[in-house]
């Protein structure tokens, strides 16, 4: 009988192992900014060139950072979350512009709206490297303190607003 | 021919020394020492968009910015070492194709090798059972003849001690 124990045992250990590792998305890499400071920047507008937008601007106030660009496919799928968002006026938006061509991003706004208060400019890509952007979009939640606190990579989708990001601002606005 | 034949070897030795370059002579900046180094550091650095891949192997749009990004760095005079931390600054231990060891990745450090040290210990156990095998116990007389009786007489080895192959 005990013969077969050890085997067993071990088995069921490899199995739980590989069973948490099958639920784990390697496509979430944690980032080591939460919990710290926005990384400082200060750029020129998508649509006001001649104007800059920093992280400085929003000292005292919650709101999201979110990555995006006209060639980013699910972009497109995360937009009409962001436009009802933007609606419903629960937090500012902000869009950081990432590897775009100008008319390009100016346009892709115009065709499927426009949910951000103003979006900055980065068409080198430096900023998107200072946040940890690999896979755009992002979106930052960043506190009254200029703390980020929350990164969601990828679309951002109605179960992750209502059960993440609304929860949240809503906690750091209180 | 055996004209021909130098002609065509001494063409063939002109070509090899010929592409040999001076020495390019830009104060500061070492070329190619440069490019070695990026992809050094970029061998030690994962992709984040193509996961299975080091930034050095990578096209990706962001393997290819980063890689630019360590370059200048390097320009800048700054260390392997800042370039690293800048990395992991950004995007965690994940772009480290070597984890550090911490108390996270104990398991990962140590994990094999404490499964290898397991599996000599069992292996040593095995094997020293096998040297000294229990002796079966001989059959008792009357045994030996209800199984020579069932083996019509074939086997009949008084002598045999009981120590019988497995």
């Amino acid at each position: 009988m005990h013969r077969w124990l050890w085997p067993l045992a071990i088995f069921a250990v490899i199995v739980v192992f590989l069973g948490v590792g099958l639920t784990l998305n390697p496509r979430e890499v944690p980032s080591p900014l939460i919990n710290k400071p926005a990384p400082p920047f200060e750029l020129p507008q998508l649509h006001a060139q001649d104007k800059t937008f920093s992280q400085k601007d929003m000292a005292g106030k919650v709101w999201l950072l979110n990555v995006w660009a006209s060639w980013c496919a699910s972009c497109r799928d995360e937009h009409p979350v962001l436009v009802e968002l933007a609606k419903s006026g629960k937090v500012p938006i902000y869009g950081l512009n990432y590897k775009d061509k100008r008319p390009d991003g100016i346009a892709w706004l115009k065709r499927f709206g426009d949910p951000y208060v103003l979006s900055a400019y980065d068409v080198q890509g430096r900023i998107g490297i200072d946040y940890g952007v690999y896979g755009v979009p992002e979106t930052y939640v960043i506190d009254k303190q200029g703390v980020i606190r929350f990164k969601q990579i990828g679309p951002v989708t109605p179960e992750v607003l209502n059960e993440k990001i609304l929860p949240l601002v809503a906690r750091l606005n209180g | 021919m055996a004209m021909r034949k130098y002609l065509f070897l001494l063409i063939i030795f002109s070509m090899q020394i010929a592409p040999v370059p001076a020495a390019p002579i830009t104060p500061g900046a070492n070329i190619e020492g440069l490019d070695k180094r990026v992809q050094r550091i970029a061998e030690e650095l994962r992709c984040l968009v193509c996961q299975n891949q080091s930034l050095a192997d990578s096209d990706a749009d962001l393997a290819v910015d980063l890689k630019n990004q360590v370059r200048e760095k390097l320009k800048q005079g700054a260390s392997e070492q800042e370039i690293i931390s800048f990395m992991t600054e950004r995007y965690g231990d994940f772009v480290l194709y070597r984890p550090p060891l911490k108390a996270s990745t104990v398991l990962l450090w140590f994990g094999p090798g404490l499964l290898m040290i397991g599996g000599l210990i069992a292996l040593y156990r095995r094997l020293r059972a096998r040297v000294a095998p229990v002796p079966e116990p001989s059959l008792t007389d009357e045994e030996r003849a209800r199984a020579t009786a069932l083996l019509g007489g074939i086997v009949d080895n008084k002598n045999n001690s009981g120590k019988t192959r497995r």
